[in-house]
């Protein structure tokens, strides 16, 4: 394969991809007699030129922000983290019994609790898969897999049977106390004289929580002794034990990180937006986290824009969905191409690129 | 005159920015050893690998016995004539020799015929080069001279007349490569012509009619080896004068630093890897463990190096190391003053996608020279570390950004010994320190243990080059099959005695 600058790899190759991904989803566009060049103008007219387009897509950027951060952890220790979503249920279950339980006086404390909340449920998730993986060898893939299962039938247990409010017909927990809720960019906003910005969006404070996120976890993984063991066991697991670095230790650490991440999730769906627990509340950003860790290129930053790319999409689908007749699983699939050029074919796209720099005579220098 | 059995005109080949051949032409001629010597990196293999039809030359020509020949790819080369035997055998480890011999050239789809023809044909090469085997051995059950041998069966059996080998000694005991150089003659009396790949000098010396000295993908020379010497080829091999043996006074050995006692290891799959081994190592000398790989040396350094379990006793500066509990890992030998330089850099001594100030951290990262605050590391610290190192160890190019893997094996190696040895440790322990390390790189490293030696440090070296041992080393044991054969001292031993030992024979027994 030719060489390609650092700032190609990191900047123009996911760049590509989306390209790639969005020129095919535009023949599938095409394929059902709708306009994409209409198509793409609505998503970005819905999302990007309407405060509260972005007030929806900052909501779904914050989710992915933090599942992403948090499989790209444990991408740097060369553990694949696919038990996002079941570790998010469980810090949505942290976030709810946190707020319904203890009466909180304001927003300002409460998050603080919620976040507790949600990061110890998330990373006790992580932390089976992550001792069995430890311990006993067995893979992290198919346990955090089953977890995710598990997490979904716990929690279909518990607002059924137990959290349920009485006579309540909904799957759901009461609602929280005036005293968990988050003050959303619409009420920010109007704070410092903006009446209607944001009107009606699910954004809310715990976008900022997601971005502080994104540096502690830069400053843990490449400066802290921390994050430089994770790296090297990551890396070569040989060198690590020469080194006197335990990998049983290592592997469980950052599960606990990674499932106390992707437990954060809840704090902005479950007590930032729904005000309560409700079943299937991760909708999918758990999964989708992998994908905005892979074209992230596990990095904070990355993973940062890649949110904001998926937040993008997912806000621009529903409006295609709203205001065309583009069916809702065309949006999925949308979603599932960009994932596709960047996860999957991103070696032919890199490929692709190396000819071309091969082409304008780039050599690698020595 | 007689066509010359392989000629190759003007072979180039580049893999991105690295020119690998340059403009390579050599003439080898029939029933000869010809040698190619050079350094790792050098580019030797690749030649090969074109004759062999593993990669395309991106200019150049082959004749073979005088016809111009294209050698698309190994069968192509299997038809030409030309046999390799690699490095690293390709052998099916639970078939039969007859077996293995017969795999990708059976005659049909029924194997009986072709087994039979094939035992036929193995009792008559055994007879014709004294190649004596067991047809129906099972591969696993036979020893590493023996697999060779199979795998010059296998050329031998495919009609080959040109027969390469890749480094063929590296696995192998004194006695089986003096053994394997016996057979290669034999072959070459019956009109073989052998290519011998390597990089010992010792081997060129001893086997080769002809050698041709590669250096940084280009052909420096073609000698009759009669009319050379080892200083002149390693000259040519490295571009300058080089000094072969080790200057060193004689070792003025002090107190007991490691004592190991009765040490057993057994592995995770049950064999067991070291047995009763018992010895000491005084401040002020080195001790040699020599040896064919394999034979518990590896796990005798995972021990000290707190990476293997062990039973028995070890005592550092006469206090007991933990072999088996909390304490028995890397850092808590390295705060007993225990150095390692590990066999395998790329494995274990470096993590190569990191940069080289990673690298210098790495197994230190908890020392407080390293730390900004409670929370964060020093990076520029830990880069400035790396740098007056890489100067004082003469590391090219002294880059702290590079990644490791962008070093040559020779500066790697000294990336891992400056950050071992400027540990100041009590003990260093050192293995294969030259394995992949070019000729110039070998003479600092041994300098460098040699001065640590010198600072009254103990040290323990393990390697496979019994040259190295030779010559580094003030007293030498063996191990075989994990035991220690005996120790001997340099000066009242030779290369036989050691071979002896090191296929597990006691010599004073005999």
């Amino acid at each position: 394969m030719k060489p390609i600058p650092g700032w190609a790899d990191v900047i123009l190759i996911p760049l590509v991809s989306v390209v790639l991904a969005a020129l095919c989803a535009a023949v599938l566009v095409l394929a059902i007699d709708e306009n994409p060049v209409e198509a793409m103008k609505l998503m970005i007219d819905g999302t990007l030129f309407r405060s509260a387009g972005w007030g929806f897509m900052l909501y779904y950027t914050t989710n992915f922000i933090f599942t992403g951060l948090a499989v790209s952890i444990a991408f740097h220790a060369a553990l694949f983290n696919i038990g996002g979503e079941g570790q998010a249920m469980l810090g949505g279950l942290g976030v709810a019994l946190v707020c319904l339980f203890i009466p909180w006086p304001h927003w300002t404390l409460a998050i603080i609790g919620a976040s507790v909340g949600a990061m110890v449920f998330g990373a006790i998730w992580a932390a089976i898969p992550a001792y069995l993986q430890a311990k006993r060898g067995s893979h992290i893939v198919i346990t955090t897999i089953m977890f995710n299962f598990i997490a979904a039938a716990l929690l279909n247990y518990l607002l059924v049977n137990t959290l349920k409010p009485v006579g309540s017909m909904d799957p759901a927990t009461a609602s929280f106390p005036a005293g968990t809720h988050l003050p959303t960019f619409q009420d920010m906003a109007a704070l410092v004289g903006f009446d209607g910005m944001f009107r009606g969006s699910p954004a809310n404070v715990s976008f900022f929580l997601a971005i502080i996120a994104c540096v502690a976890l830069w400053a843990l993984i490449w400066r802290t002794r921390l994050g430089y063991q994770i790296r090297a066991l990551g890396h070569s697991p040989s060198a690590a034990q020469y080194a006197g670095i335990s990998p049983a230790k290592i592997i469980v650490v950052t599960m606990l990180i990674s499932g106390g991440l992707a437990g954060m999730m809840a704090v902005n769906t479950t007590q930032g937006e729904a005000e309560r627990l409700i079943l299937n509340f991760t909708e999918g950003a758990g999964f989708l986290g992998i994908a905005v860790a892979l074209m992230g290129r596990s990095h904070p930053f990355g993973v940062f824009l890649a949110a904001l790319l998926f937040g993008f999409l997912f806000q621009g689908g529903a409006e295609l969905g709203f205001w065309t007749s583009i069916p809702r699983e065309l949006i999925l699939v949308i979603q599932a191409l960009v994932i596709l050029f960047v996860g999957a074919l991103d070696n032919m796209v890199r490929m692709m690129v190396g000819q071309v720099f091969g082409l304008i005579g780039y050599k690698e220098a020595a | 005159m007689t066509a010359p059995a392989i000629e190759l005109k003007g072979i180039s080949k580049a893999f991105g920015p690295v020119q690998a051949n340059k403009d390579i032409s050599i003439r080898v001629m029939p029933g000869t050893i010809h040698g190619i010597i050079g350094e790792n990196g050098a580019g030797k293999s690749t030649l090969m690998s074109i004759l062999y039809g593993f990669y395309k030359a991106d200019a150049g020509e082959v004749f073979i016995a005088g016809q111009k020949t294209e050698i698309p790819d190994s069968q192509a080369a299997i038809a030409a004539g030309i046999g390799m035997v690699f490095q690293h055998f390709k052998l099916v480890e639970n078939f039969t020799v007859l077996e293995n011999v017969v795999l990708g050239a059976e005659d049909g789809p029924r194997l009986g015929p072709s087994l039979r023809k094939a035992r036929k044909q193995l009792t008559e090469l055994a007879a014709e080069y004294e190649l004596s085997i067991d047809p129906d051995a099972v591969i696993q059950d036979i020893g590493v001279g023996m697999q060779q041998r199979v795998e010059i069966l296998k050329a031998l059996y495919r009609q080959a007349d040109i027969l390469i080998l890749d480094e063929p000694t590296g696995v192998l005991t004194p006695a089986e490569a003096d053994q394997l150089f016996r057979i290669l003659q034999r072959l070459k009396d019956e009109g073989k012509t052998i290519i011998l790949i390597t990089h010992k000098l010792r081997e060129i010396m001893e086997a080769t009619d002809t050698v041709s000295v590669m250096r940084r993908g280009e052909m420096t020379a073609t000698v009759k080896t009669a009319d050379t010497s080892p200083e002149e080829l390693a000259e040519l091999m490295v571009g300058r004068k080089v000094l072969l043996q080790v200057d060193k006074t004689p070792a003025k050995p002090g107190a007991p630093i490691l004592e190991v006692d009765r040490l057993n290891v057994t592995d995770a799959a049950g064999v067991h890897r070291v047995k009763d081994v018992s010895l000491t190592v005084r401040a002020g000398e080195v001790l040699g463990i020599a040896g064919v790989a394999g034979n518990g040396q590896s796990e005798l350094l995972e021990v000290l190096g707190g990476y293997q379990s062990a039973t028995g006793t070890i005592r550092m500066n006469g206090q007991p190391l933990d072999l088996t509990g909390r304490a028995s890992d890397g850092q808590s030998r390295r705060a007993r003053g225990i150095a390692h330089v590990p066999e395998d850099r790329q494995r274990e001594g470096l993590i190569m996608d990191f940069h080289a100030w990673e690298n210098v951290a790495f197994g230190y990262h908890h020392d407080g020279a390293y730390q900004a605050n409670r929370w964060l590391m020093n990076n520029a610290a830990i880069k400035a570390d790396t740098e007056a190192k890489m100067g004082r160890f003469d590391v090219r190019p002294p880059n702290p950004a590079l990644n490791a893997k962008n070093f040559s094996g020779g500066n790697q190696q000294k990336i891992v010994l400056a950050r071992e040895i400027e540990r100041n440790p009590d003990l260093l322990l050192v293995g294969q320190p030259t394995r992949g390390v070019d000729i110039g790189a070998i003479e600092f490293i041994h300098q460098q243990i040699i001065a640590l030696r010198d600072q009254g440090k103990a040290i323990l070296l393990v390697s496979v080059e019994l040259d190295e041992i030779m010559s580094l080393s003030d007293r030498i044991a063996v191990m075989f099959d994990g035991s220690i054969m005996g120790e001997r001292l340099p000066q009242d031993t030779d290369e036989r005695e050691l071979g002896l030992l090191m296929a597990g024979m006691n010599g004073k027994a005999a």
